[in-house]
């Protein structure tokens, strides 16, 4: 995927290209785009959103696409203000299904304050496509940006919650496996957390993301190559619940690995992480965690462990499409 | 506990004690994570090692193990990265995806392209065969052309969907001693649907063990395998001990059994000692699952077998029986597997997975390693089972 997007988009484009007016754009790819206009920022975002099965648990495919453009939006340090979307459906499929879908959508933004300014409908024949696929826009307004290649050696990294959760419910249900355990998707939009955090800790939060494809793995792998640095993370302080930490062992998968759609990873000044980890928790994301700080990389900008027994490894990008161990 | 001296309570004794809620994770407290544990069990090796060095005059020991778990924890856990310098971990054929010779893997995506449908384990789907196939080398890739490949947790997953859909099917048996029990049971047992077939590339440890120790010349220690031995028994391995003088524990999986394993080797080595200790009392025994043996027994032989990259082993594979050959997939779709005269070297050029499987060099020592061959581009078949020790290395293990 990256190796597609550095040969096919980012080494074909002039840098003028990548940005507008030194904003940030896809010169630092970032949750989302941004451009000043006078003091301040705005924030765009777009991605497109497929999921099987499309009604899982904890959610459905609306859902998901609300709250990850909200979030989108909110990891550059946007406030959202608006979205736009664009819909494709397979023919046939059911008004019923297609109805709740959109309610999920609509209500995300409704509660969140979001207007809805504009979109697309279209329908293809049967078979070409998996019965539907979202594509939003989201633009927010910032005041200051938090863009991820500003993290600095020394800040510490705060996870806000459990992780994992969305990815292993997905695979389970798709490989049939979730039964009555109590998985289910985290997806939800993290207003009620992000907005507070920046209008006390503006200059203190050097770094956002939630971890949704890839997983843990893959945002602070790429936060220590945007930035320049090496992370060292303490295993035994990422949240992990135990039954994802069950499902994992017995599917053979990595929770690092797996996405959350409702966790925020902040790197933070170090000496304001406790008390943003108390914010953190008075807002209620009780499972919030300092897993780790950032440092001076030494040779490459690696992800280091320090693992339950004392020992260290390397945690790598996730690759490839997810497939599980034989034993 | 009481307190010989003043008679009164032990404090640390009632802390420790534990609660109902603590039930889910005690386990987990023991073997996983532990700091305390692991750090003690690193001393006691950490002195072992002190006194063999200045006894024997050695500078370096290498301990081997046989299986891709044992790998996967040792990398898992940087448990290289707590012992002290000299001591070397190093990874044999235990791999089962590894060495399943690329012909079984060319039938396989040939049968995927014939309209069968081909059920395999996550691990198998991304391993390349040495030659394309309708310009494919893998399941993966016969399913991006329309092959039938469907990726599954266990026989029974597969049993159950060919029993709805109806289709020739073949099931793509990887594996070693561990996981045939359950085909034979299930041919046994007559639960199989029609038009089921096998690939049957079923391995065997003990033979391959002494393979490459006989290739690599003596190692010091050997770590064996767990689950294999809950199925073969530790007696299976006596003829490290005896025949080649090596101290071997069978080991559990968690990060603590392992260093108890590495400790218990060292002690042996100290003492002049050479023997076969089963570590992982837990699940595996002197004798092993006489039940597993006897099913295994009445559907397969035991036959000389190629291994990928390395060659013919004796007595190393499964075949199954006469009487069993409708079930197998080379007999009922007209394969011939390759002799021992037919065989032919099956790695690409410049692979050395081979070396690698034998433990003759380390994944760093491959010049393709991370440069030709990644996790994403894998070009040797150690690259993609997450078992396979080059996988391991990339995912975990650059820093020593």
């Amino acid at each position: 995927m990256n190796r597609l997007l550095e040969e096919f988009i980012f080494k074909r484009l002039p840098n003028w290209m990548k940005l507008v007016n030194g904003g940030l754009g896809i010169d630092y790819p970032d949750d989302a785009a941004a451009i000043p206009i006078g003091e301040k920022y705005l924030v765009i975002t777009t991605d497109s959103y497929t999921v099987t099965p499309i009604f899982f648990r904890g959610g459905d495919i609306g859902k998901l696409a609300a709250s990850g453009t909200i979030n989108d939006v909110l990891m550059l340090g946007g406030t959202p203000i608006a979205a736009l979307d664009s819909i494709v459906v397979e023919e046939g499929l059911e008004e019923d299904v297609f109805e709740k879908i959109l309610n999920s959508m609509f209500d995300i933004f409704k509660v969140n304050g979001v207007s809805l300014i504009g979109g697309d409908f279209k329908v293809m024949p049967r078979g070409q496509l998996d019965k539907i696929i979202i594509t939003t826009v989201g633009i927010g307004i910032a005041e200051q940006l938090i863009a991820d290649k500003n993290l600095k050696p020394g800040d510490k990294i705060i996870v806000s919650g459990n992780i994992a959760e969305h990815g292993i419910t997905i695979y389970a249900e798709q490989k049939g496996f979730l039964e009555k355990s109590d998985l289910r998707s985290d997806v939800r939009p993290l207003i009620d957390l992000m907005i507070p955090l920046f209008k006390k800790y503006k200059n203190e939060i050097h770094a956002a993301s939630d971890p949704t494809r890839g997983g843990l793995a893959a945002t602070l792998n790429y936060w220590a190559s945007i930035s320049n640095t090496a992370i060292v993370v303490e295993e035994e302080k990422v949240p992990v619940r135990d039954v994802v930490k069950n499902y994992c062992e017995v599917l053979g998968l990595d929770p690092f690995n797996l996405a959350s759609e409702g966790v925020a990873v902040l790197g933070v000044k170090s000496e304001v992480a406790e008390k943003i980890l108390e914010d953190v928790h008075s807002i209620g994301y009780e499972d919030a965690e300092i897993i780790g700080e950032v440092r001076e990389k030494e040779s490459a900008s690696l992800v280091i462990a320090r693992t339950s027994v004392g020992g260290y490894r390397i945690i790598e990008p996730p690759v490839g499409e997810i497939v599980p161990r034989i034993c | 506990m009481k307190n010989p001296e003043d008679g009164k309570i032990n404090d640390k004794t009632e802390n420790s004690s534990i609660n109902a809620s603590d039930l889910k994770t005690i386990t987990d407290k023991i073997f996983r994570t532990n700091q305390d544990l692991a750090s003690g069990v690193v001393k006691i090796i950490e002195t072992l090692w002190k006194n063999i060095k200045s006894k024997k005059n050695i500078e370096r020991i290498r301990i081997m193990n046989f299986c891709g778990t044992h790998e996967w924890t040792t990398t898992r856990y940087g448990l290289r990265s707590l012992l002290p310098e000299g001591i070397e971990l190093i990874a044999g054929p235990g791999c089962p995806v590894c060495i399943t010779p690329s012909y079984y893997v060319e039938v396989a995506i040939k049968l995927s392209l014939e309209g069968l449908r081909v059920y395999t384990y996550g691990d198998a789907y991304r391993l390349p065969a040495l030659k394309e196939i309708e310009g494919v080398r893998s399941l993966a890739e016969a399913k991006t052309i329309g092959g039938d490949v469907s990726v599954v947790y266990s026989l029974l997953n597969a049993i159950k969907d060919a029993q709805q859909n109806r289709k020739k099917s073949v099931f793509f048996a990887v594996g070693f001693e561990t996981t045939y029990p359950i085909y034979a049971l299930a041919i046994l047992k007559k639960i199989l649907p029609e038009n089921f077939t096998f690939i049957v590339s079923g391995r065997l440890t003990p033979p391959s063990a002494e393979y490459a120790i006989s290739k690599i010349g003596k190692i010091d220690g050997v770590i064996g395998p767990g689950h294999v031995s809950s199925i073969i028994g530790g007696k299976a391995w006596s003829f490290l001990p005896e025949k080649y003088n090596i101290p071997t524990v069978i080991s559990g999986f968690e990060p603590i059994d392992v260093l108890i394993s590495v400790a218990e080797i060292l002690r042996q080595i100290d003492e002049g000692d050479a023997r076969v200790v089963i570590e992982y009392t837990r699940a595996t025994s002197w004798d092993g699952n006489e039940l597993a043996k006897k099913v295994i027994r009445e559907v397969f032989d035991v036959v000389d077998a190629a291994w990928r990259g390395i060659g013919f082993i004796p007595n190393s594979g499964y075949k199954l029986k006469e009487e069993n050959s409708k079930l197998d997939a080379f007999d009922v779709y007209g394969f011939k597997e390759p002799n021992f005269n037919e065989w032919r070297y099956d790695l690409l050029p410049g692979c050395k997975c081979g070396e690698v499987i034998l433990g003759k060099i380390k994944p760093t020592n491959c010049p393709l390693f991370l440069t030709k061959c990644t996790p994403t581009t894998p070009y040797g078949p150690c690259m993609v089972s997450t078992e396979g020790t080059c996988s391991i290395w990339a995912r975990f293990s650059r820093l020593r």
